[in-house]
């Protein structure tokens, strides 16, 4: 049984994953910009809801309401100021700056909140859980964390195949220049993108950091299990980065359940690196690049 | 009354000077063929026009309005359409992905460019990546066309394409005259040139060498300023 709560455990973890993924996914599918500064910018807003909620006194749910918009207008600026002006310097300009972006934010983050650990209470969700069976028990928070993370994955997911915002990032995707061309301005789409990639990145950092405490130097760790998500469902496909963030979470929790809890994030990365060296192209590849 | 109105145009390609000093201006309604041998700078001056490329020297004025700097997805927002050369659709989408990303409102809606080109409907679920070379030239006049340009730019549109989906092409293209679109064509057979357009424009190495009706211009003085023979001046 012990088992059992294991693969449960890992397939609730994974959401977290996929959600903290979808971002970084979306921003490579539209623009071919690997964002390393994603783990940062989603503990960023970590931490602002932890500034709001403690300023203010909302709870963090409710900081979300004003942290969540917050995000999406600073991808949307960062886009601008940013990531527009480095692609025209060509492919791995943008790669570097986001590394650079990566450093700035850890270290403010460090200056202004120091190297305390913190944390997020999501209130009574923080304790309750529903009993299955004597081992087996599902925690309300891990809950609730899939269900959105399904959601959002499922909405961005339809947005990109049904709606007329969701075409005009798939067409810049396939050929920017010509996008333009057909009336699409390019730099305004990949704004919105990196909107809703800080947007899904934040949700996910506040969601984080109900579950565990976080201190300000979290940020690369949260990147990689992203960037292990994204690699192991295929890039480009959202499905696929759903069936990664579980397929990471299974490894780790089964893997712990197996050789003990020292193991767990070892077994992540094994996964991710047996993946890359026998079907690099992800367990759900698409059939051509799409965003 | 002009829909175009191109002043002393200069573009370059690095120290490539591709179009220099082209003047001319397009009559609302009017179809207009652009000839010219390979290299001559016909397609690089539609890409001009249409904002794909930076002007270096002069000005492009449209429906009265200076839009020398105005970036190319505006101008499709103010009705100039360009049709690429080589048919860049976008791979990943549909056919019917294809024509409805690029829509605005205006007489061309999905239906009617289904009806133009018959054989894009029962395609119009396929990825563009599926396509021939006549349903990819298709779709991309028919998504030029869903954005309801008053100006069509359309750069070498028969271009590989089999004699029999070049006729089919040019059988909807009437279809678009008749709808009182201007259009500005590139095309290499002259025949078909003169026989749809009523007035041609000749380039020769970047500058506009050659201009006149086509019922009033032959076929050998239409030669001579597209090799730059110069046997009308001798």
């Amino acid at each position: 049984m012990t088992w059992v709560n294991a693969v449960i455990q890992g397939i609730l973890l994974g959401g977290l994953y996929a959600l903290f993924a979808c971002g970084l996914s979306l921003m490579f599918g539209v623009m071919r910009i690997i964002n390393l500064a994603h783990g940062d910018l989603a503990l960023l807003g970590t931490f602002m809801v932890l500034v709001v909620s403690e300023h203010v006194g909302l709870s963090p749910f409710a900081a979300l309401v004003i942290v969540l918009p917050g995000a999406a207008l600073a991808g949307y600026a960062l886009q601008y100021a940013m990531f527009n002006r480095s692609l025209r310097a060509g492919e791995l300009s943008p790669l570097l700056a986001s590394f650079g972006l990566a450093i700035v934010i850890a270290n403010v983050l460090l200056e202004v909140f120091s190297a305390d650990t913190h944390s997020l209470s999501a209130g009574a969700l923080t304790t309750a859980s529903w009993r299955i069976s004597g081992q087996i028990s599902i925690s309300a928070l891990s809950a609730l964390i899939f269900g959105v993370a399904v959601l959002v994955l499922v909405s961005l997911q339809l947005m990109l195949s049904r709606t007329q915002l969701g075409r005009m990032m798939r067409a810049t995707a396939d050929d920017a220049a010509t996008a333009e061309l057909v009336g699409i301005n390019a730099r305004r789409v990949y704004a919105v993108a990196t909107a809703i990639a800080l947007a899904t990145a934040a949700l996910a950092g506040t969601f984080f950091g109900m579950r565990s405490s976080f201190d300000p130097t979290l940020g690369p760790a949260q990147l990689i299990f992203a960037f292990e998500a994204v690699v192991i469902g295929g890039l480009g496909s959202l499905w696929g980065t759903l069936v990664g963030g579980i397929a990471l979470g299974l490894a780790q929790t089964v893997g712990a359940q197996a050789f003990g809890a020292g193991w767990s994030i070892f077994c992540g990365h094994v996964l991710f690196l047996a993946v890359l060296a026998f079907r690099n192209q992800g367990i759900f590849a698409p059939r051509e690049a799409r965003a | 009354m002009s829909i175009l109105e191109v002043r002393e145009l200069d573009v370059r390609h690095g120290l490539l000077q591709a179009v220099r000093g082209v003047s001319f201006s397009l009559g609302a309604g009017e179809t207009v063929a652009l000839v010219g041998a390979n290299g001559a700078g016909k397609s690089t001056l539609l890409r001009t026009l249409a904002g794909a490329h930076r002007a270096a020297g002069g000005s492009v004025f449209f429906e009265g309005a200076d839009v020398t700097r105005v970036p190319a997805y505006r101008r499709v927002g103010l009705g100039i359409g360009l049709v690429p050369e080589g048919r860049q659709l976008f791979l990943s989408l549909t056919v019917e992905e294809n024509l409805r990303v690029a829509a605005r409102p205006g007489y061309w809606t999905l239906e009617r460019v289904l009806e133009a080109f018959p054989l894009l409907r029962e395609r119009r679920r396929s990825r563009a990546v599926n396509l021939s070379g006549g349903e990819r030239q298709a779709t991309a006049i028919g998504r030029t066309l869903m954005a309801n340009p008053r100006l069509l730019l359309l750069d070498e549109v028969s271009l590989g394409l089999a004699p029999v989906a070049v006729e089919g092409l040019y059988r909807s293209l009437r279809t678009v005259i008749e709808q009182g679109t201007t259009v500005l064509l590139v095309e290499q057979d002259l025949t078909r040139a003169m026989g749809t357009a009523q007035r041609v424009i000749c380039m020769l190495e970047g500058r506009l060498v050659l201009e006149g009706r086509s019922g009033e211009l032959t076929r050998e003085q239409v030669t001579d300023a597209y090799f730059g023979l110069g046997r009308a001046a001798a």
